[in-house]
C-alpha cells in the first residue's frame, strides 16, 4: 500500500461511519470483561437488531474508558453520555430509551463529572472510542498519518530532532530524555539494530500500560515503527506480561492487520524502510520490566539484570544496539510528529512535558484509569478525580511508584507530579500506579507487604538486594510481633540507604523505598508498635493478641 | 519447537506452549525440551523456576486464586485469603488433602478499581467478601465433604 491508498482507507471508513446516527461503545477492557462486558455487549446487539436499528445505530467494542469501578460501562456518542453499571437487561432499556425515543436513561447516567474534569486524554484519546481491533478506525481518527509523514517528508534527524525539542522523558519510571535516547541508538553503526516496547507492567496495582494496550494497540506500533525509523532498526519486540491475555490477544491481532496493510514489515509504504515487529511473552517476573533483565528475558534466559555500562543503547540484544521504551513513551510519539515538538512542550511543566496515565486505586471513591498533565498536584488526583476516601475513614498515605515507590503523606499532597519532586520526596514515578490508604492500614505492615513482594521478585544476582531486603523483612517482622527494639529503626534506615546505593539494578535501588518513606512520614506507628506495643490501625494482630 | 526451528533464544516462548498443553511442568517434560533444545537441564530448569507463572505441581481439580496486588492487599484480601485456608484446610500455593482444590496467589490482575478479586475457575468475584467467597466455593464443590481440619 502507498501512503495515498492509506488516506483512502481512512475516507471510507468516515464515510461508512457517518452512516450511523449514534454509536454504542461498550468497554471491553479488562476491567469490565469478568463483571460481564461481553454479555452486555451482546444484549445491545440483540436489542439493536430486534428494533430493526442496524443501519442506524452501530455497536462496538472498545477500550477501557477509565471508570473502572462502575463496570460494565457504555458511551453513547453523540453526545458523550457514559453509562454505568449496565446489566443485560438495562441494555435493553437504554436503546428503547436514549436511541428510540432521544431521552437518555438518567439514573444509569454517570454522573461523577470531576472525575474528567482535570484530566487530559492524550495518550488515551482513542481509548474507549474506536474499536481496537479494527485498523481502519484508527486511520480514521488519523492514525499512522505521523508515520506517512515520517517517511514521506522527514529525515530519522529531523525525527529525533521533534521528539528532543518536545521534551518527552521515558515513561517507565525513570524519566530518561527520549530524544536522547534515540540518538545514542542512531549513531551506533552496528547492524542490526532493535527497538523493544516494555510492556511489562509488572507492579501490582498498576494496569496504565495494559489498558493502553488493550484500546489503542496501534498506538503503540505506529510509535514504535517511528522510532525504528529514527534510529535505524529492523527488528521489533513488544515485550508483554502473559498475565495480560487481552492484551496479548489485541497486541497479535492488531499487528497481524498492520502487516496486512503493508504498515510494518518489509518496504513499508513502498519506500525502502523494513521493520518488523514480534510480540513476546513475559512469564511473571517483575524484574523482566528492568532494561537489562527485558534483553535477558528476549534472549530466553532468565531475567536476571547486569551491570551497565555498556547500556542497551550500545550493546543491547545479542550484543547489537538497542532501544528500550517503555509502550506509553511510544505512544506520544504519533502526536509529537504530527502537531510538532513545540506543542507538546507546552503541555505539563517545562521540565517535564506531556502528560502521565495513573492507575488510581485503593480507598478512594472513584478508582479508574487516568491521564492528567505534568505538575498537576497529588490532592487534585486523590481529592478532585478520585473523590477523596470513602465516607468515615480518613485518608492517611498515598502510594505513588507500584511497591518500589514511597508512601507519601498528607503534608506531601501538594506536590506537583514531575520527576524530580517525587524522587525528592522518597517516592518514583515509577509506571504510574496510585495507591490511597486510609486509617485502616497499618504502615509498618504496608511497608513489609511490599518489602516481601520485592523479596520474592528480587533475582538474587546481586548480594545488597538479595540479603539486604531479606534482613529488612524480617525486622519489620519482629516488630510487628512486637519484639521489635528502638535501635531496630536507625537499623532499617541504614540498611535501606545501603542497598538502594549499591544495588545493580531499579529493583533493588528503589525497593527500600517503602521503608524509607514509611520511617520518615510515618514513624510514630513504629514507635507505637515498639514502645506501646500497639498497632494504631489494629492490623498486626498477633501483637494485639498479646495484649 | 518446530515452530521455532528449535532455537535456543526461544525456551521461554516453548516453555509457554508447554505450559500451556499440560498445565504444569515434570521433570521428563523438561528433560525432553532440554534434550530437543540441545540445552543443559539445568539451564532449561533454571529458567523455567525464574518466572512465576510457571507451576510444578498438578493444580486440583477446582482453582482458585487470589490477587495480591497493591489494591487488594490493602482492601484486605488477606483475610479473605486466610479464612479459605482455615475452612478447606489448604495453604496457598497448595492443594486440598484430597486434590480437589488448589489455591494460588496471583500477583495483580488489573482488575484493581473492583478490588479484592477472588477468581474461582476463572471467574472473577469482584469487590469480593470473606462470606461471598466461602459460599461460593462450597458450592463449586457441590456440597461435596470436604476434610475438616
Amino acid at each position: 500500500m502507498k501512503p495515498d491508498d492509506i488516506l483512502r482507507v481512512a475516507e471510507r471508513e468516515a464515510e461508512k461511519q457517518r452512516a450511523y446516527k449514534s454509536r454504542i461503545n461498550v468497554c471491553c477492557s479488562s476491567g469490565c470483561l469478568p463483571f460481564g462486558a461481553l454479555q452486555v455487549l451482546k444484549a445491545f446487539e440483540s436489542a439493536i437488531k430486534e428494533y430493526g436499528l442496524e443501519g442506524e445505530c452501530k455497536v462496538s467494542r472498545t477500550g477501557c474508558i477509565g471508570t473502572c469501578s462502575v463496570g460494565p460501562v457504555a458511551l453513547i456518542e453523540p453526545g458523550g453520555f457514559l453509562y454505568q453499571n449496565i446489566t443485560p437487561e438495562n441494555a435493553k432499556e437504554i436503546v428503547k430509551r436514549h436511541i428510540i425515543s432521544g431521552e437518555p436513561v438518567k439514573e444509569l447516567l454517570y454522573a461523577n463529572e470531576a472525575f474528567f474534569k482535570k484530566q487530559y486524554r492524550l495518550v488515551l484519546r482513542n481509548a474507549g472510542r474506536i474499536d481496537p481491533l479494527r485498523i481502519e478506525e484508527y486511520i480514521m481518527v488519523g492514525g499512522y498519518s505521523a508515520l506517512i509523514k515520517c517517511l514521506t517528508k522527514m529525515t530519522p534527524k529531523e525525527v529525533i530532532d521533534e521528539v528532543i525539542a518536545s521534551g518527552l522523558r521515558g515513561r517507565g519510571g525513570a524519566g530518561f530524555p527520549t530524544g536522547q535516547k534515540w540518538n545514542f541508538v542512531a549513531r551506533e553503526k552496528a547492524t542490526p539494530k532493535y527497538v523493544i516496547a516494555n510492556l511489562d507492567e509488572g507492579d501490582p496495582g498498576v494496569f496504565a500500560n495494559r489498558t493502553l494496550a488493550e484500546a489503542d494497540p496501534h498506538a503503540i506500533i505506529e510509535g514504535m515503527t517511528i522510532a525504528a525509523y529514527a534510529v535505524g532498526a529492523e527488528k521489533g519486540y513488544i515485550y508483554v506480561r502473559a498475565e495480560y491475555p487481552l492484551a496479548v490477544q489485541t497486541l497479535r491481532e492488531a499487528l497481524k492487520q498492520a502487516k496486512s496493510m503493508n504498515l510494518v514489515g518489509e518496504n513499508i509504504l513502498e519506500t525502502q524502510f523494513n521493520f518488523d515487529i514480534e510480540l513476546r511473552m513475559g512469564a511473571g517476573a517483575f524484574v523482566a520490566g528492568e532494561e537489562t533483565g527485558i534483553l535477558a528475558s528476549i534472549e530466553g534466559r532468565r531475567a536476571t539484570p547486569r551491570p551497565r555500562p555498556p547500556y542497551p543503547a550500545t550493546s543491547g540484544l545479542w550484543g547489537k544496539p538497542t532501544l528500550i521504551q517503555n509502550v506509553e513513551t511510544l505512544a506520544n510519539v504519533p502526536l509529537i510528529i504530527l502537531n510538532g515538538g513545540n506543542w507538546f512542550a507546552k503541555i505539563g511543566t517545562p521540565k517535564c512535558t506531556g502528560t502521565k496515565c495513573f492507575s488510581l486505586t485503593g480507598k478512594v471513591n472513584n478508582p479508574g484509569l487516568i491521564e492528567v498533565p505534568m505538575g498537576i498536584t497529588l490532592r487534585e488526583i486523590v481529592f478532585e478525580i478520585g473523590g477523596g476516601v470513602p465516607a468515615g475513614r480518613k485518608f492517611k498515605a498515598v502510594l505513588v511508584g507500584g511497591p518500589s515507590g514511597g508512601c507519601l503523606p498528607e503534608s506531601a499532597l501538594d506536590l506537583p507530579i514531575d520527576y524530580e519532586s517525587l524522587t525528592k520526596a522518597g517516592a518514583i514515578m515509577g509506571s504510574g500506579g496510585i495507591v490511597v490508604i486510609d486509617d485502616e492500614s497499618c504502615m509498618v505492615d504496608t511497608a513489609w507487604f511490599f518489602t516481601d513482594f520485592c523479596v520474592d521478585e528480587s533475582c538474587g544476582k546481586c548480594v545488597p538486594c538479595r540479603v539486604g531486603l531479606l534482613k529488612m523483612r524480617n525486622i519489620l517482622e519482629r516488630i510487628m510481633r512486637g519484639e521489635g527494639r528502638l535501635e531496630d529503626l536507625d537499623l532499617l534506615q541504614e540498611l535501606g540507604e545501603y542497598v538502594r546505593d549499591v544495588s545493580l539494578c531499579g529493583l533493588g535501588q528503589t525497593a527500600p523505598n517503602p521503608i524509607l518513606t514509611t520511617l520518615r512520614y510515618f514513624r510514630d506507628e513504629y514507635i507505637a508498635h515498639i514502645v506501646d506495643k500497639k498497632c494504631p490501625a489494629g492490623k498486626c494482630f498477633r501483637l494485639e493478641a498479646e495484649i | 519447537m518446530r515452530e521455532h526451528g528449535y532455537d535456543k533464544s526461544a525456551l521461554l516462548e516453548i516453555l509457554h506452549m508447554a505450559h500451556e498443553l499440560y498445565g504444569y511442568f515434570d521433570k521428563n517434560l523438561l528433560n525432553y525440551i532440554s534434550s530437543r533444545l540441545n540445552l543443559p537441564p539445568s539451564h532449561v530448569y533454571g529458567v523455567a523456576s525464574f518466572y512465576n507463572l510457571f507451576k510444578f505441581r498438578r493444580p486440583g481439580e477446582h482453582v482458585i486464586s487470589a490477587c495480591m496486588g497493591t489494591a487488594c492487599y490493602v482492601k484486605g484480601v488477606e483475610e479473605i485469603v486466610s479464612a479459605i485456608e482455615r475452612e478447606f484446610n489448604i495453604k496457598r500455593g497448595g492443594s486440598s488433602p484430597d486434590g480437589r482444590i488448589s489455591l494460588f496467589i496471583t500477583r495483580c490482575i488489573g482488575a484493581c478499581a473492583m478490588a479484592p478479586n477472588i477468581t474461582i475457575d476463572g471467574e472473577v468475584i469482584g469487590r469480593a467478601t470473606k462470606e461471598a467467597v466461602l459460599e461460593r466455593i462450597r458450592k463449586v464443590l457441590g456440597g461435596g465433604v470436604v476434610e475438616a481440619r
